[in-house]
Formats: C-alpha cells, sequence, structure tokens
C-alpha cells in the first residue's frame, strides 16, 4: 500500500478559514445566543430550547410568517409572468436593445432604502403623485394595512420585474435560431411556440429568477421599515426587529434562517426535477436496429 | 410531392445590394424533378444553406421566383408550403418525450390520432428510436436527438419536398452509414422530392441521383456522381471532386495541341478560345500516368491510400498528383504523361467542349 500523507488537509485549511470567517462563526455566534438568557449584568445563562418554543408558540410569529409567505407568493406571481412576458417584447436587434436594458436596469440599481423613500413620499396622501391620486378611492398606506400591501407590492414590483425579465430575455435569446424555424415547419402555433421551445430553453434561468425572487422577498425589510416604520403589516424581519430579547431574537433569526433554506431547497428541487433523467449512451438504441 | 423551380434566384443578406459580391447568392437557376433526389454540394459559405431555406421559404430571396408544381409560392410563408427540413444540429422539443416529437408536426395539421400513432411508429422504427420512444427528448445524445430530427422530418408523408442542412454532421460515423442507408431506401418508396445539403461528396455523390455543385453563390454544374467525375464543367468541381481532386496546369494552346512550357499535349480537336481568356489543363490524378516517356518530374512524397497509392510529383514547377493501381511501382526517373481521355481545356475555369475528349 501506497503511504498516505496527510498533509494535503494543509491545503484545505485557507478555505476553511474563509468559511469560517464568513459564515459559520457569525452563524455560531447567532446559535449561541439562542440558547441562553441574557442577563443585564452581561451574565449569560443556559436556557436550552426555551427561546425556540417560546418563537413557536407565539402568534405573532405566526402571522408574520404567514404575511411573509403571502407576499413571495404574489411577488413570484406577478414578477415572473410579468418578466417573462416583457422579455418576450423586448427588441431582439437594433438600437432598442441597449435602450431597453439600460431603461429596465435602473431600478435594479436603486438601493433599497431610496426605493422605499422615493414609495414613500410617492404614496403620501398629502403631497405624494399617487396618494393624492388615489385618494378618492380612500388610499392611506398609513392607516390602512390593505393600502400599505398594496403599496408594498407595487413597489416591490417596480423594483425587481427588471431583473426577472433581464434573466428571461438572457434566456431567450440563447435560443438557436433553427428552433424557430423547426417549429414553424412543424406547423407550431405562436402558443406552442412559447411552450415547447421559449419557456423549456427559459427554464433554467427561470429558476434561478425565481430562487433570488423568492429570498429577496421573503427577505423584505427596508422597504416595510421605510414606508410604514414597523405598522401593519408585520413581516418577520419588521417583528425581528422589534424583538427585545436578545435570545429570543437569535432563536428566530436561526428559524428565519432555516426556512429559507428550505424553501429554496423545495423550489430548486422542484424545478429541476427533470434535469435529473440518467444520460445514456448511444449503444442502447444502436443495437435496436 | 412536387417538382420546385428556382427562377432566377438573388439573394443577398444585407439590404441594397450594389455588386455581385454582396450576393450569397449571385444567380440561380435550376430546377428540382418531383421525386428526385438531388444533392447540393460545396464548400461552406457558398450558398447551399441559403438555397435551401429560400426554397423552405424561411428566408426570401432578393430577387427571383420559388414554383412548386408550377405555383409561385415565393410570397408563401413556410407552414404553409408543406415543406419538411432537418437541420445541422438536432433541434428538438426537450420537454417532450421522443414519440411525441415525432407526432407534433402530425398533431398541428389536424391528423387522426390512430393514423398519428401508426405512422410515429413507422418512423421510430426506420429512424431506429422504438427502444427510447417513451423516454424524454431531453436527455438523449446528441445521436439519438439528431435522429429525432430526422425523424421529424420524415414523419410527414405527404410534404411537397424533404430538405435536409448536412443532416449527419453531428452523428457518428457508424450510425452515418446506417442513417443514408435508411433515406435511400425511404426515397425509394415514397418518391419523395428530396434535396441534401453536404460539404461531403462521400455523402452527396452515395445520396443522390443528381448532384448539385456550388461555388461562390453559383451553381456550376449539376449532374450524376458519373457526369462530375468525367467532365467537370469548372476546375472547382474538377478539384472538389475526386480524392485527391483534378491537377489544374496553367497552360497555352496551340491549334489542337496544349503547350506546357516546351512540352506538348494533343487534344481532341482544336478549341475556339478568345485571346485574354486565361487557360488552364485539367487532368484527373486517375489519368496521369508514369513512364519513361513523357514530361520529366519528380516525386515529392508518396501516399498510400489503402488499394492505391498517389505519388505527389513537381513537375515543371508545378505540383501534379498521379495515382497508382496496386502493386504498380513508381519508375525510377518519372515521365508524365496524359490519358487522352482525361484531359480537360478549361479557360476562365469553364470547361472547353472538345467534342471527342472524355469518352
Amino acid at each position: 500500500m501506497k503511504p498516505v500523507s496527510q498533509k494535503a488537509w494543509f491545503l484545505v485549511a485557507p478555505v476553511l478559514l474563509l468559511v469560517a470567517f464568513t459564515a459559520i462563526i457569525p452563524l455560531m455566534t447567532v446559535v449561541n445566543y439562542s440558547v441562553q438568557y441574557v442577563a443585564t449584568n452581561a451574565q449569560f445563562h443556559w436556557v436550552g430550547d426555551l427561546w425556540y418554543r417560546e418563537v413557536l408558540h407565539a402568534e405573532k410569529f405566526w402571522n408574520a410568517l404567514w404575511r411573509n409567505l403571502v407576499f413571495s407568493g404574489i411577488i413570484l406571481a406577478i414578477q415572473i409572468p410579468l418578466g417573462v412576458l416583457i422579455a418576450l417584447n423586448m427588441p431582439r436587434k437594433g438600437w432598442g436593445v441597449p435602450t431597453c436594458l439600460v431603461l429596465m436596469s435602473l431600478p435594479l440599481l436603486i438601493p433599497w432604502y431610496v426605493v422605499g423613500m422615493i414609495w414613500q413620499m410617492f404614496g403620501r396622501v398629502d403631497i405624494g403623485l399617487m396618494g393624492v391620486m388615489l385618494r378618492d378611492f380612500g388610499y392611506n398606506y398609513e392607516g390602512d394595512p390593505l393600502d400599505a400591501w398594496f403599496t408594498l407590492i407595487i413597489m416591490d414590483v417596480w423594483h425587481w420585474t427588471s431583473l426577472v425579465a433581464l434573466l428571461a430575455y438572457a434566456g431567450l435569446v440563447s435560443i438557436p435560431n433553427a428552433y424557430y424555424q423547426a417549429a414553424r415547419i412543424d406547423g407550431a402555433s405562436g402558443w406552442q411556440v412559447f411552450l415547447h421551445v421559449q419557456l423549456p430553453r427559459m427554464a433554467r434561468v427561470l429558476t434561478i429568477a425565481v430562487l433570488l425572487r423568492f429570498m429577496d422577498s421573503f427577505m423584505i425589510f427596508t422597504e416595510p421599515f421605510a414606508v410604514i416604520a414597523g405598522g401593519d403589516p408585520v413581516f418577520l424581519s419588521t417583528e425581528l426587529s422589534q424583538t427585545v430579547e436578545l435570545g429570543q431574537r437569535a432563536a428566530m433569526s436561526i428559524i428565519y434562517f432555516l426556512i429559507i433554506l428550505l424553501l429554496s431547497w423545495v423550489f430548486y428541487t422542484v424545478m429541476t426535477r427533470d434535469d435529473g433523467e440518467p444520460i445514456q449512451t448511444g449503444g442502447k438504441s444502436g443495437s435496436a436496429s | 410531392m412536387a417538382r420546385i423551380d428556382l427562377q432566377n434566384i438573388r439573394h443577398a443578406y444585407a439590404p441594397d445590394p450594389k455588386s455581385d459580391a454582396d450576393y450569397a447568392l449571385k444567380r440561380v437557376d435550376q430546377s428540382f424533378d418531383d421525386g428526385g433526389a438531388y444533392a447540393l454540394l460545396g464548400p461552406s459559405g457558398c450558398g447551399k444553406t441559403s438555397l435551401l431555406n429560400i426554397i423552405s421559404g424561411l428566408v426570401a430571396p432578393t430577387e427571383g421566383r420559388v414554383l412548386f408544381n408550377g405555383d409561385d409560392v415565393t410570397a408563401r410563408p413556410t407552414e404553409k408550403r408543406n415543406i419538411a427540413q432537418v437541420f445541422q444540429f438536432p433541434v428538438v422539443y426537450d420537454s417532450m418525450t421522443v414519440r411525441e416529437n415525432l407526432a407534433f408536426p402530425l398533431r398541428n395539421r389536424r391528423m387522426k390520432p390512430d393514423d398519428i400513432a401508426r405512422r410515429v411508429n413507422d418512423v421510430l422504427d426506420l429512424v431506429s428510436l422504438t427502444a427510447l420512444a417513451d423516454r424524454r427528448a431531453r436527455g438523449l445524445t446528441a445521436d439519438e436527438k439528431q435522429k429525432i430530427s430526422l425523424g421529424r422530418g420524415l414523419v410527414r408523408s405527404d410534404v411537397n419536398a424533404i430538405l435536409f442542412d448536412e443532416p449527419l454532421t453531428v452523428v457518428d460515423p457508424q450510425v452515418k452509414w446506417e442513417l443514408r442507408a435508411s433515406l435511400r431506401d425511404v426515397h425509394r418508396r415514397t418518391r419523395t422530392t428530396m434535396v441534401y445539403v453536404t460539404h461531403d461528396q462521400t455523402e452527396a455523390l452515395t445520396f443522390a441521383d443528381k448532384v448539385v455543385v456550388m461555388y461562390d453563390g453559383e451553381i456550376v454544374q449539376v449532374g450524376s456522381p458519373a457526369d462530375l467525375f468525367d467532365r467537370p464543367q469548372h476546375t472547382f468541381v474538377g478539384h472538389f471532386i475526386g480524392s485527391p481532386g483534378m491537377n489544374i496546369m496553367p497552360a497555352s494552346v496551340d491549334g489542337a495541341t496544349v503547350r506546357l512550357g516546351e512540352h506538348s499535349v494533343p487534344l481532341a480537336s482544336a478549341p475556339r478560345l478568345d485571346a485574354s481568356q486565361k487557360l488552364q489543363l485539367g487532368v484527373r490524378p486517375e489519368f496521369v500516368r508514369l513512364s519513361a516517356t513523357g514530361i520529366p518530374a519528380t516525386i515529392v512524397r508518396m501516399e498510400d491510400a489503402g488499394r492505391y497509392r498517389v505519388a505527389h510529383l513537381d513537375m515543371l514547377g508545378m505540383p501534379v498528383a498521379a495515382m497508382l493501381r496496386e502493386g504498380e511501382a513508381a519508375p525510377a526517373a518519372p515521365h508524365i504523361s496524359f490519358d487522352p481521355a482525361g484531359v480537360h481545356l478549361y479557360a476562365d475555369s469553364w470547361r472547353v467542349d472538345l467534342g471527342g475528349a472524355a469518352q
């Protein structure tokens, strides 16, 4: 047997060190807090799963989680189809391409908090353009949770639909022309071309779009914070920011993180389940001839 | 099934073409008989794919008309021309099974489900995909995907023509032979007009009854494989077809004699020529003889091609290839002579008809 040198492990050390500082240590600190009670005199007391039980038994937590899920659901249901629709109608050549790309990238370049401020002012019923226009219909995001919902959703759609559109557009332009030609020769209708050519070829980038949009919308914080400053609707993140007890915050953070991880995994698995088919070599088909 | 006529087709991809150089297709006037198997042969960029796409309607010609059975279809879109076309790279509907892929063109034309099933099974068998019929197309190899493309091309039995655009490029050599044989077989049974684009002479010569050779946006010769070999109408055909290609040598003509330096080669008759024309002598390596008399040459290298050997020689500063039969030895001091049956004269690259030559 060949002698095995264990020194090779040292080569992994830089990565371990990097990951430790970027992910493991910060996360473990939070885990550490989540199982302890921090007294005012900076004394730590082991409390086990107390905080977790407390969080999971709090109605406020479940309400916030439910709102988060509904919000992400609405965001995905609007932004993915809308983004694809925009991408389908974007020009494929000429001066329209750069114009579209630049115009659509603009919202993506605006910082979250600024977006919040923009819409907070835009929606104000005393001076905001949208607020004044909708005032007669009873719109007031500060008093009416439903109007606040409406504002947050329209804000997010304005901010992020371009991302979906740009990703979908990238997927669309990568489809070789022969696919469209073959579909014409096969007598496919426009809808069939979308269903059998464009959609399957966009599937990968759309997976990324769904994951990104899900994660981001599920973690929504700055927008509600800027617009309604922790008022109704309360999301997990705003709830978290209002929780005083350190251990409880830590426990909630961990649960929040695990939910995002779990749901992202579910999305990814469901959306890529077709890719996993075993790839067969030509041998078997050849023998049938 | 249809007879296809291309009348005065010119095509430029950029708008507002001015000179001949702007045209991908300079001028094409060609008929494809109903039920014929044609090969469009030529190097990359000669315009053969453009021509094919003009027939199928994927490309609208800048000038000229396309007729199917005498009807002008120039303005008719692809889906109304009832044409099948197979592309160079596999085009499959990933989300469908192999069977659904083949059924797709039939379903779109509202064929009865029973007829579709029967037809699809036949074609699955033809392209030997029966074992994979219910597999999703996504996970298959390039070979198998191209068989699906081919199958989709063959599945409609009532098409005006089936067009193939280098369909076997991505296919394994072994499978290539099988599929080409299947295509020949389909053609024999159905007598559908088939046009097969390729840059591979073996493929063209084995598939087609008639080979259309294209060069630089023009058709330079249409003929049977034997025609192309025995009477290449253009130096390009002589050079492109045959392995190795025809020897082309600059020459001058004096009466019924071609002058190569101080040596002369007799012609079957005295050609009528224009003084300004550039003259070339063309002789296939099969008609170059090495013997003790003739034009002196030196052997540069020998090439063993299995059943025969090719001698690459230097004759009066020009490269000449000669084919030696099995067992034939190259003489120590080789002299070259040309078999009169294989001597062609080209004026400005086009063959001069000498009457008796090459019979």
